[in-house]
Protein backbone atom coordinates (compact mmCIF):
# COMPACT_ATOMS: atom_id res chain seq x y z
CA UNK A 1 0.00 0.00 0.00
CA UNK A 2 1.44 3.45 -0.70
CA UNK A 3 2.23 5.61 1.93
CA UNK A 4 1.21 9.04 2.17
CA UNK A 5 3.77 10.83 4.22
CA UNK A 6 2.19 13.74 6.79
CA UNK A 7 3.24 16.60 6.58
CA UNK A 8 3.09 17.95 9.98
CA UNK A 9 5.57 18.97 13.51
CA UNK A 10 6.29 17.63 16.65
CA UNK A 11 6.95 20.99 18.52
CA UNK A 12 5.62 24.49 18.85
CA UNK A 13 2.24 23.91 17.17
CA UNK A 14 2.11 20.64 17.50
CA UNK A 15 0.58 19.36 14.31
CA UNK A 16 1.37 15.64 14.31
CA UNK A 17 -1.67 13.65 13.78
CA UNK A 18 -2.46 9.67 13.40
CA UNK A 19 -4.63 8.75 10.38
CA UNK A 20 -6.89 6.16 10.72
CA UNK A 21 -4.24 3.68 8.92
CA UNK A 22 -2.06 4.69 11.78
CA UNK A 23 -4.37 4.08 14.54
CA UNK A 24 -4.85 0.71 13.40
CA UNK A 25 -1.48 -0.59 13.69
CA UNK A 26 -0.22 1.30 16.55
CA UNK A 27 1.43 -0.76 18.62
CA UNK A 28 -0.68 -0.96 21.69
CA UNK A 29 2.08 -2.21 24.43
CA UNK A 30 -0.56 -4.00 26.75
CA UNK A 31 -1.51 -7.42 25.84
CA UNK A 32 -3.21 -7.97 29.31
CA UNK A 33 -5.15 -5.88 31.65
CA UNK A 34 -1.80 -4.77 33.83
CA UNK A 35 1.68 -3.68 33.51
CA UNK A 36 5.20 -5.20 34.86
CA UNK A 37 8.10 -5.36 33.55
CA UNK A 38 9.36 -8.08 31.91
CA UNK A 39 12.21 -9.13 29.14
CA UNK A 40 9.54 -9.32 26.74
CA UNK A 41 11.57 -10.42 24.21
CA UNK A 42 10.20 -12.50 20.39
CA UNK A 43 12.02 -13.06 17.38
CA UNK A 44 11.46 -10.03 15.21
CA UNK A 45 10.79 -12.09 11.65
CA UNK A 46 7.49 -9.94 10.42
CA UNK A 47 4.42 -10.12 11.69
CA UNK A 48 0.69 -9.68 10.61
CA UNK A 49 0.50 -7.61 7.38
CA UNK A 50 0.52 -3.82 7.65
CA UNK A 51 1.49 -4.04 11.23
CA UNK A 52 4.70 -2.19 12.55
CA UNK A 53 6.30 -6.10 13.01
CA UNK A 54 5.73 -6.61 9.63
CA UNK A 55 9.27 -5.24 8.05
CA UNK A 56 12.82 -4.82 9.49
CA UNK A 57 12.70 -1.46 9.64
CA UNK A 58 8.88 0.04 9.98
CA UNK A 59 8.60 3.12 7.26
CA UNK A 60 5.57 5.21 7.67
CA UNK A 61 2.91 8.26 7.49
CA UNK A 62 5.60 10.33 10.09
CA UNK A 63 8.57 9.62 8.04
CA UNK A 64 9.54 13.17 6.49
CA UNK A 65 8.35 15.09 9.13
CA UNK A 66 10.17 12.64 11.70
CA UNK A 67 13.51 13.03 9.59
CA UNK A 68 12.62 17.42 9.45
CA UNK A 69 12.49 16.82 13.38
CA UNK A 70 15.86 14.96 13.71
CA UNK A 71 17.51 17.57 11.63
CA UNK A 72 16.38 20.22 13.98
CA UNK A 73 17.47 18.45 16.92
CA UNK A 74 20.75 17.84 15.58
CA UNK A 75 21.16 21.74 14.30
CA UNK A 76 20.64 22.88 17.93
CA UNK A 77 22.66 19.92 19.83
CA UNK A 78 25.22 17.91 17.88
CA UNK A 79 25.94 16.16 21.00
CA UNK A 80 22.93 13.87 20.29
CA UNK A 81 24.68 11.95 17.64
CA UNK A 82 27.98 10.48 18.40
CA UNK A 83 30.13 7.38 18.02
CA UNK A 84 33.60 6.81 19.66
CA UNK A 85 36.55 6.07 17.38
CA UNK A 86 35.95 2.34 17.81
CA UNK A 87 32.34 2.33 16.33
CA UNK A 88 33.21 2.98 12.88
CA UNK A 89 32.64 -0.18 11.26
CA UNK A 90 29.69 -0.80 13.22
CA UNK A 91 28.21 2.39 11.62
CA UNK A 92 28.93 1.04 8.12
CA UNK A 93 27.62 -2.73 9.17
CA UNK A 94 24.56 -0.58 10.38
CA UNK A 95 24.65 1.32 7.03
CA UNK A 96 24.08 -1.59 5.02
CA UNK A 97 21.86 -3.28 7.72
CA UNK A 98 19.07 -0.83 6.66
CA UNK A 99 19.68 0.34 3.27
CA UNK A 100 19.85 -2.79 2.54
CA UNK A 101 16.49 -4.03 4.44
CA UNK A 102 14.78 -0.77 3.52
CA UNK A 103 15.28 -1.44 0.08
CA UNK A 104 14.25 -5.01 -0.40
CA UNK A 105 11.09 -4.21 2.15
CA UNK A 106 9.96 -0.76 0.53
CA UNK A 107 10.94 -1.12 -3.13
CA UNK A 108 8.93 2.19 -4.42
CA UNK A 109 10.60 3.98 -1.92
CA UNK A 110 14.32 3.01 -1.37
CA UNK A 111 16.65 2.27 -3.93
CA UNK A 112 20.02 0.23 -3.49
CA UNK A 113 22.52 -0.78 -6.35
CA UNK A 114 26.18 -2.28 -5.94
CA UNK A 115 28.70 -3.00 -7.98
CA UNK A 116 31.63 -3.78 -5.37
CA UNK A 117 32.07 -1.39 -3.10
CA UNK A 118 30.38 1.42 -5.22
CA UNK A 119 27.21 2.21 -3.90
CA UNK A 120 24.36 4.02 -5.05
CA UNK A 121 21.68 4.90 -2.33
CA UNK A 122 18.42 6.27 -3.93
CA UNK A 123 15.86 7.91 -1.26
CA UNK A 124 12.73 8.97 -2.71
CA UNK A 125 10.68 10.01 0.19
CA UNK A 126 13.58 12.38 0.95
CA UNK A 127 14.95 13.11 -2.42
CA UNK A 128 18.68 11.72 -1.75
CA UNK A 129 20.51 9.94 -4.42
CA UNK A 130 24.18 9.60 -3.33
CA UNK A 131 26.83 7.57 -5.15
CA UNK A 132 29.49 6.59 -2.25
CA UNK A 133 32.35 3.96 -1.72
CA UNK A 134 31.48 1.83 0.91
CA UNK A 135 33.91 1.94 3.72
CA UNK A 136 35.41 4.93 2.30
CA UNK A 137 34.18 7.71 5.03
CA UNK A 138 35.13 10.56 3.05
CA UNK A 139 32.65 9.63 0.48
CA UNK A 140 29.89 10.46 2.55
CA UNK A 141 28.44 13.42 3.51
CA UNK A 142 28.64 12.50 7.31
CA UNK A 143 29.74 9.31 9.62
CA UNK A 144 28.33 5.96 8.03
CA UNK A 145 26.04 6.07 11.20
CA UNK A 146 24.60 9.69 11.24
CA UNK A 147 24.34 9.57 7.39
CA UNK A 148 21.68 6.33 7.35
CA UNK A 149 19.98 7.34 10.77
CA UNK A 150 19.11 10.75 9.66
CA UNK A 151 17.18 9.03 6.74
CA UNK A 152 15.89 6.29 9.80
CA UNK A 153 12.92 6.76 12.05
CA UNK A 154 13.90 5.88 16.06
CA UNK A 155 16.54 6.31 17.71
CA UNK A 156 19.76 4.14 17.50
CA UNK A 157 22.12 2.56 20.12
CA UNK A 158 25.47 0.84 18.58
CA UNK A 159 26.49 -1.15 21.33
CA UNK A 160 29.83 -3.23 21.10
CA UNK A 161 29.83 -6.71 23.06
CA UNK A 162 33.41 -7.00 24.97
CA UNK A 163 34.13 -8.69 28.21
CA UNK A 164 30.34 -10.69 28.49
CA UNK A 165 28.88 -6.77 28.61
CA UNK A 166 27.44 -4.46 26.31
CA UNK A 167 29.00 -0.71 25.76
CA UNK A 168 26.80 1.85 24.62
CA UNK A 169 29.22 3.05 22.05
CA UNK A 170 27.60 4.79 20.02
CA UNK A 171 23.99 6.24 18.84
CA UNK A 172 21.80 8.75 17.59
CA UNK A 173 19.09 9.61 19.69
CA UNK A 174 16.98 12.78 19.18
CA UNK A 175 13.54 11.16 20.27
CA UNK A 176 14.20 9.60 23.42
CA UNK A 177 12.31 8.76 26.73
CA UNK A 178 14.62 11.13 29.12
CA UNK A 179 17.88 10.14 28.68
CA UNK A 180 21.40 11.33 27.56
CA UNK A 181 23.44 9.37 25.05
CA UNK A 182 25.77 12.38 25.82
CA UNK A 183 25.92 11.44 28.98
CA UNK A 184 25.20 7.91 29.33
CA UNK A 185 28.17 6.99 25.84
CA UNK A 186 30.86 4.71 26.87
CA UNK A 187 28.52 3.45 29.79
CA UNK A 188 27.93 -0.54 30.27
CA UNK A 189 24.80 -2.23 30.50
CA UNK A 190 23.74 -2.06 34.13
CA UNK A 191 25.10 1.77 34.21
CA UNK A 192 22.79 3.33 31.64
CA UNK A 193 20.09 1.34 33.29
CA UNK A 194 20.84 2.47 37.00
CA UNK A 195 18.37 4.77 37.29
CA UNK A 196 15.21 2.50 36.46
CA UNK A 197 13.82 1.31 39.72
CA UNK A 198 12.89 -2.08 40.99
CA UNK A 199 14.18 -3.73 37.80
CA UNK A 200 17.46 -4.31 38.57
CA UNK A 201 16.26 -6.21 41.71
CA UNK A 202 13.93 -8.62 39.89
CA UNK A 203 16.58 -9.50 37.93
CA UNK A 204 15.23 -8.12 34.72
CA UNK A 205 18.49 -6.85 33.32
CA UNK A 206 20.65 -9.63 33.97
CA UNK A 207 18.24 -11.81 32.19
CA UNK A 208 18.17 -9.19 28.94
CA UNK A 209 21.75 -8.82 28.80
CA UNK A 210 22.14 -12.55 28.25
CA UNK A 211 19.50 -13.13 25.98
CA UNK A 212 21.22 -9.78 24.22
CA UNK A 213 24.58 -11.12 24.24
CA UNK A 214 23.43 -14.60 22.56
CA UNK A 215 21.50 -12.42 19.94
CA UNK A 216 22.93 -14.09 16.68
CA UNK A 217 23.22 -12.81 12.73
CA UNK A 218 20.14 -12.92 11.14
CA UNK A 219 17.76 -13.61 13.78
CA UNK A 220 16.80 -10.33 15.39
CA UNK A 221 14.70 -10.07 18.17
CA UNK A 222 12.16 -7.16 19.32
CA UNK A 223 9.95 -6.20 22.48
CA UNK A 224 7.79 -3.20 23.22
CA UNK A 225 8.28 -0.74 25.78
CA UNK A 226 6.11 2.80 26.43
CA UNK A 227 5.47 5.98 28.84
CA UNK A 228 3.55 8.83 28.48
CA UNK A 229 4.30 12.55 26.59
CA UNK A 230 1.96 15.46 27.04
CA UNK A 231 1.57 16.89 23.49
CA UNK A 232 3.32 15.00 20.66
CA UNK A 233 6.64 16.08 21.85
CA UNK A 234 9.80 13.55 19.68
CA UNK A 235 12.31 15.62 21.71
CA UNK A 236 11.52 14.72 25.07
CA UNK A 237 15.50 14.62 26.12
CA UNK A 238 16.89 15.62 29.36
CA UNK A 239 18.86 18.38 27.59
CA UNK A 240 15.51 20.06 27.04
CA UNK A 241 13.49 19.04 30.41
CA UNK A 242 13.92 22.93 31.78
CA UNK A 243 12.02 24.29 28.35
CA UNK A 244 9.59 21.30 28.14
CA UNK A 245 9.03 20.02 31.40
CA UNK A 246 6.18 22.88 32.02
CA UNK A 247 4.45 21.23 29.40
CA UNK A 248 3.15 18.44 31.96
CA UNK A 249 1.10 20.87 33.54
CA UNK A 250 -0.98 22.07 30.90
CA UNK A 251 -3.44 19.17 31.29
CA UNK A 252 -6.83 20.07 32.02
CA UNK A 253 -9.79 17.16 31.97
CA UNK A 254 -10.98 19.33 28.79
CA UNK A 255 -7.76 19.20 26.38
CA UNK A 256 -6.47 16.06 27.86
CA UNK A 257 -7.64 13.35 25.33
CA UNK A 258 -5.85 15.90 22.41
CA UNK A 259 -2.95 16.54 24.21
CA UNK A 260 -1.87 13.38 26.32
CA UNK A 261 -0.21 10.63 24.30
CA UNK A 262 0.67 7.13 25.33
CA UNK A 263 4.75 6.87 23.64
CA UNK A 264 5.34 3.63 22.78
CA UNK A 265 9.04 2.14 21.72
CA UNK A 266 9.21 -0.54 19.35
CA UNK A 267 13.06 -1.61 20.76
CA UNK A 268 14.33 -4.02 18.03
CA UNK A 269 18.15 -5.79 18.28
CA UNK A 270 20.08 -7.02 15.27
CA UNK A 271 23.70 -8.32 15.73
CA UNK A 272 25.94 -6.75 12.97
CA UNK A 273 28.28 -8.76 10.59
CA UNK A 274 31.27 -7.18 10.60
CA UNK A 275 31.84 -5.26 13.99
CA UNK A 276 29.97 -7.79 15.93
CA UNK A 277 28.15 -4.99 17.32
CA UNK A 278 24.46 -5.10 18.40
CA UNK A 279 22.70 -2.34 16.99
CA UNK A 280 19.60 -1.44 19.03
CA UNK A 281 16.79 0.40 17.16
CA UNK A 282 14.47 2.52 19.32
CA UNK A 283 11.28 3.11 17.52
CA UNK A 284 9.08 6.10 19.03
CA UNK A 285 5.10 5.45 17.99
CA UNK A 286 2.80 8.48 19.39
CA UNK A 287 -0.83 8.37 19.61
CA UNK A 288 -3.29 10.63 21.76
CA UNK A 289 -5.59 9.42 24.07
CA UNK A 290 -8.72 10.34 22.53
CA UNK A 291 -7.30 8.36 19.15
CA UNK A 292 -6.77 5.14 21.45
CA UNK A 293 -10.64 5.57 23.23
CA UNK A 294 -11.91 5.08 19.51
CA UNK A 295 -11.00 1.22 20.32
CA UNK A 296 -13.23 0.04 22.76
CA UNK A 297 -10.55 -2.38 23.55
CA UNK A 298 -7.43 -0.35 24.38
CA UNK A 299 -9.90 2.41 26.21
CA UNK A 300 -11.17 -0.82 28.45
CA UNK A 301 -7.67 -1.45 29.28
CA UNK A 302 -5.78 1.47 29.43
CA UNK A 303 -7.62 2.41 32.42
CA UNK A 304 -7.11 -0.72 34.14
CA UNK A 305 -3.13 -0.52 33.32
CA UNK A 306 -2.65 3.51 34.69
CA UNK A 307 -5.21 2.66 37.54
CA UNK A 308 -3.19 -0.04 39.04
CA UNK A 309 0.32 0.77 37.79
CA UNK A 310 2.39 0.83 41.09
CA UNK A 311 3.16 4.43 42.10
CA UNK A 312 7.51 3.99 41.44
CA UNK A 313 6.86 3.02 38.39
CA UNK A 314 4.26 5.90 37.21
CA UNK A 315 7.10 8.24 38.90
CA UNK A 316 9.66 6.51 37.32
CA UNK A 317 7.46 7.44 33.86
CA UNK A 318 7.19 11.00 34.97
CA UNK A 319 3.66 10.90 35.10
CA UNK A 320 2.60 10.52 38.84
CA UNK A 321 1.02 14.22 39.30
CA UNK A 322 -0.94 13.71 36.33
CA UNK A 323 -2.47 10.08 36.85
CA UNK A 324 -5.65 11.72 38.44
CA UNK A 325 -6.62 13.30 35.59
CA UNK A 326 -5.73 10.09 33.51
CA UNK A 327 -7.66 8.27 35.13
CA UNK A 328 -10.87 10.60 35.28
CA UNK A 329 -10.60 11.07 31.65
CA UNK A 330 -10.55 7.06 30.89
CA UNK A 331 -12.58 5.77 33.43
CA UNK A 332 -15.07 7.00 30.83
CA UNK A 333 -14.10 4.68 28.62
CA UNK A 334 -14.05 1.39 31.09
CA UNK A 335 -17.25 -0.66 31.01
CA UNK A 336 -15.97 -3.06 33.05
CA UNK A 337 -16.07 -5.78 30.61
CA UNK A 338 -13.79 -8.43 29.89
CA UNK A 339 -10.86 -7.81 27.31
CA UNK A 340 -9.47 -10.69 24.96
CA UNK A 341 -5.60 -11.05 25.40
CA UNK A 342 -3.12 -9.69 23.01
CA UNK A 343 -1.99 -6.45 22.03
CA UNK A 344 -4.24 -6.38 18.89
CA UNK A 345 -7.08 -4.00 18.52
CA UNK A 346 -9.68 -6.73 17.59
CA UNK A 347 -12.29 -4.43 16.45
CA UNK A 348 -14.39 -6.97 14.60
CA UNK A 349 -14.69 -8.98 17.86
CA UNK A 350 -15.02 -6.92 20.70
CA UNK A 351 -18.28 -5.40 21.75
CA UNK A 352 -18.86 -1.59 21.91
CA UNK A 353 -18.48 0.69 24.90
CA UNK A 354 -21.34 -0.30 27.13
CA UNK A 355 -21.77 2.91 28.64
CA UNK B 1 38.68 10.28 60.58
CA UNK B 2 38.24 11.11 56.89
CA UNK B 3 36.72 8.36 55.68
CA UNK B 4 33.22 8.55 54.98
CA UNK B 5 30.93 5.42 54.01
CA UNK B 6 28.74 6.42 51.23
CA UNK B 7 24.95 5.22 51.05
CA UNK B 8 24.14 2.11 48.68
CA UNK B 9 22.82 3.95 45.57
CA UNK B 10 22.61 2.99 41.95
CA UNK B 11 25.03 0.74 39.43
CA UNK B 12 26.17 4.14 37.77
CA UNK B 13 27.66 5.27 40.77
CA UNK B 14 31.27 4.34 41.25
CA UNK B 15 32.71 2.35 44.41
CA UNK B 16 35.62 3.41 46.11
CA UNK B 17 37.93 0.95 47.74
CA UNK B 18 40.83 0.69 49.47
CA UNK B 19 44.78 1.51 48.26
CA UNK B 20 46.64 -1.49 48.72
CA UNK B 21 50.02 -1.93 47.74
CA UNK B 22 50.36 -3.94 44.33
CA UNK B 23 53.66 -5.53 42.72
CA UNK B 24 54.62 -3.37 40.07
CA UNK B 25 57.33 -1.28 38.09
CA UNK B 26 56.39 1.79 38.61
CA UNK B 27 53.34 3.67 40.47
CA UNK B 28 51.92 6.53 39.86
CA UNK B 29 49.87 7.96 42.80
CA UNK B 30 47.39 10.83 42.12
CA UNK B 31 45.70 12.52 45.71
CA UNK B 32 44.52 15.91 46.36
CA UNK B 33 43.49 16.95 50.12
CA UNK B 34 43.29 14.29 52.84
CA UNK B 35 44.26 11.57 49.86
CA UNK B 36 47.49 12.10 50.98
CA UNK B 37 46.94 9.90 54.13
CA UNK B 38 45.77 7.00 51.71
CA UNK B 39 48.91 7.68 49.89
CA UNK B 40 50.65 7.49 53.82
CA UNK B 41 48.78 4.63 54.73
CA UNK B 42 49.81 2.15 51.64
CA UNK B 43 53.25 3.70 51.06
CA UNK B 44 56.10 1.41 51.38
CA UNK B 45 59.54 1.58 51.05
CA UNK B 46 59.60 -0.55 47.70
CA UNK B 47 57.15 1.59 45.74
CA UNK B 48 58.29 4.38 46.74
CA UNK B 49 61.87 3.79 44.85
CA UNK B 50 59.41 3.53 41.83
CA UNK B 51 57.20 5.74 42.63
CA UNK B 52 55.97 9.46 41.55
CA UNK B 53 53.11 11.30 43.51
CA UNK B 54 51.23 14.19 42.11
CA UNK B 55 49.63 16.03 45.35
CA UNK B 56 46.80 18.71 44.90
CA UNK B 57 47.54 20.21 48.59
CA UNK B 58 44.14 22.13 48.63
CA UNK B 59 45.49 24.35 51.75
CA UNK B 60 46.08 21.02 53.63
CA UNK B 61 49.86 20.51 55.32
CA UNK B 62 50.59 16.90 53.99
CA UNK B 63 53.30 17.88 51.83
CA UNK B 64 55.78 17.91 53.66
CA UNK B 65 54.67 14.31 55.20
CA UNK B 66 54.63 12.65 51.86
CA UNK B 67 57.96 14.22 50.58
CA UNK B 68 59.07 12.70 53.47
CA UNK B 69 58.29 9.38 51.82
CA UNK B 70 61.02 9.88 49.69
CA UNK B 71 58.83 9.23 46.61
CA UNK B 72 61.51 8.95 43.56
CA UNK B 73 59.96 11.79 41.73
CA UNK B 74 57.29 14.09 44.11
CA UNK B 75 55.26 16.97 43.11
CA UNK B 76 52.87 19.57 44.08
CA UNK B 77 50.76 21.09 42.08
CA UNK B 78 48.31 24.08 42.47
CA UNK B 79 45.37 22.65 41.08
CA UNK B 80 44.59 19.72 39.45
CA UNK B 81 43.94 21.73 35.69
CA UNK B 82 47.30 22.58 36.59
CA UNK B 83 48.84 19.45 37.05
CA UNK B 84 47.04 17.70 34.14
CA UNK B 85 49.59 18.04 31.67
CA UNK B 86 52.05 16.66 34.05
CA UNK B 87 49.86 13.87 34.17
CA UNK B 88 49.15 13.26 30.46
CA UNK B 89 53.17 13.20 30.09
CA UNK B 90 53.63 10.49 32.70
CA UNK B 91 50.57 8.30 31.34
CA UNK B 92 52.31 8.49 27.66
CA UNK B 93 55.14 7.02 29.40
CA UNK B 94 53.08 4.42 31.08
CA UNK B 95 54.14 0.98 30.35
CA UNK B 96 53.17 -2.43 31.23
CA UNK B 97 53.14 -3.43 35.26
CA UNK B 98 52.27 0.82 35.74
CA UNK B 99 49.88 0.50 38.90
CA UNK B 100 48.10 3.67 39.23
CA UNK B 101 46.53 5.00 42.58
CA UNK B 102 43.98 7.47 42.62
CA UNK B 103 42.94 9.17 46.26
CA UNK B 104 41.13 11.91 47.96
CA UNK B 105 37.54 13.29 46.57
CA UNK B 106 35.63 12.19 43.82
CA UNK B 107 36.07 15.12 41.42
CA UNK B 108 40.16 14.44 41.38
CA UNK B 109 39.67 10.78 41.46
CA UNK B 110 37.31 10.65 39.09
CA UNK B 111 39.39 13.17 36.24
CA UNK B 112 42.27 11.35 36.51
CA UNK B 113 40.78 7.78 36.38
CA UNK B 114 39.40 9.52 32.88
CA UNK B 115 42.67 10.11 31.68
CA UNK B 116 44.24 6.92 32.78
CA UNK B 117 41.37 4.89 30.86
CA UNK B 118 42.14 7.28 27.75
CA UNK B 119 45.80 6.60 28.38
CA UNK B 120 44.40 2.64 27.83
CA UNK B 121 44.21 1.41 31.55
CA UNK B 122 40.87 -0.34 31.86
CA UNK B 123 39.09 1.64 34.97
CA UNK B 124 38.67 -1.85 36.86
CA UNK B 125 42.73 -1.71 37.22
CA UNK B 126 43.02 1.99 39.18
CA UNK B 127 42.80 1.50 42.97
CA UNK B 128 41.53 4.30 44.43
CA UNK B 129 40.31 5.31 47.31
CA UNK B 130 37.84 8.42 48.74
CA UNK B 131 39.35 10.66 51.65
CA UNK B 132 38.10 13.91 52.65
CA UNK B 133 35.47 16.15 51.33
CA UNK B 134 32.57 14.68 49.80
CA UNK B 135 31.44 17.68 47.44
CA UNK B 136 30.72 16.68 43.77
CA UNK B 137 31.98 17.32 40.67
CA UNK B 138 28.65 17.75 38.34
CA UNK B 139 27.58 18.39 35.15
CA UNK B 140 24.85 20.03 33.90
CA UNK B 141 22.45 18.15 31.14
CA UNK B 142 21.23 21.04 30.10
CA UNK B 143 23.81 23.23 29.15
CA UNK B 144 26.68 20.49 29.61
CA UNK B 145 29.02 23.03 31.60
CA UNK B 146 30.79 21.86 34.85
CA UNK B 147 30.89 22.88 38.81
CA UNK B 148 33.33 21.47 40.89
CA UNK B 149 32.99 20.78 44.11
CA UNK B 150 28.94 20.89 45.04
CA UNK B 151 27.93 19.87 48.25
CA UNK B 152 24.31 21.34 48.83
CA UNK B 153 20.82 19.55 46.60
CA UNK B 154 19.81 21.28 44.68
CA UNK B 155 22.66 23.69 43.43
CA UNK B 156 22.90 26.66 41.09
CA UNK B 157 24.71 25.77 37.59
CA UNK B 158 27.76 28.04 37.52
CA UNK B 159 27.37 28.17 33.68
CA UNK B 160 23.68 28.86 33.07
CA UNK B 161 22.36 29.53 36.13
CA UNK B 162 19.59 27.19 36.41
CA UNK B 163 18.96 25.34 39.79
CA UNK B 164 19.62 21.64 39.23
CA UNK B 165 19.11 18.74 41.72
CA UNK B 166 21.71 16.05 42.03
CA UNK B 167 21.45 12.87 41.17
CA UNK B 168 23.73 9.92 41.61
CA UNK B 169 23.97 9.19 37.69
CA UNK B 170 27.50 9.27 37.42
CA UNK B 171 29.57 9.22 34.09
CA UNK B 172 33.29 8.03 34.06
CA UNK B 173 34.06 9.55 30.74
CA UNK B 174 32.99 12.75 31.92
CA UNK B 175 34.21 12.18 35.90
CA UNK B 176 30.85 13.74 36.82
CA UNK B 177 27.40 13.30 38.50
CA UNK B 178 24.20 14.81 36.06
CA UNK B 179 22.27 17.83 37.24
CA UNK B 180 18.90 18.96 36.10
CA UNK B 181 16.64 21.19 36.63
CA UNK B 182 14.72 21.03 39.85
CA UNK B 183 11.83 23.55 38.96
CA UNK B 184 11.51 22.59 35.29
CA UNK B 185 7.52 21.95 35.75
CA UNK B 186 6.73 24.06 38.47
CA UNK B 187 8.96 26.94 37.23
CA UNK B 188 10.32 29.06 40.81
CA UNK B 189 9.70 26.53 43.03
CA UNK B 190 12.92 25.79 44.47
CA UNK B 191 13.38 23.49 47.29
CA UNK B 192 15.78 24.98 50.49
CA UNK B 193 19.46 23.43 49.44
CA UNK B 194 20.53 20.57 51.70
CA UNK B 195 23.85 18.47 52.38
CA UNK B 196 23.96 15.91 49.53
CA UNK B 197 23.79 13.43 52.43
CA UNK B 198 21.78 14.87 54.56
Amino acid sequence: MTIQFNDESFRDDYSFHNSERALKRFPFPFHEDSYMYSVNMEQHRGGPADSVYEMRFDVDEHYVSEMKDRAIVLDQDPLRCQSLPHMTLAGWDLLELIMVSKSEDYPDLFELHREGDQWRWINKPLGIDDSFTFLDETTLPYGPMEYITRQAQGDFAVLDQRDDMLWMDAGMVTTQADWSLDFDIGMNFFEWHAPVPKAHEMGIFVRALKFLLNIQQGAPARRLNWTMTVNPLLDTSPENYHKWGIQKTTLTPENIGRKQHLRVELQTFFRLPRSNALVFPIRCYLCAFEDLMTVPKWGRRLHRVIRDLPEELATYKGFIDNRPLMLDYLSQFDDGLPTSPGIWPDLQSEPPLQK
Amino acid sequence: MSKFEFPPSILSRPIWGTLEPRPGKHHLMIADAEGAEAILDVATAEIMAQCHIIFIAKGTGFSEKLSQLNPAQFYEGPSYEAALPRIHRVLLDGHMGLQVYLAGTEGLMGQAMAEAMRAGIPHTAIQTEHRGSTARRMQCVHCKGITEDVETDPFVCKHCGLNLFVRDHYSRRIAAYQGVCVDAEDHGNIPPAKGIYQ
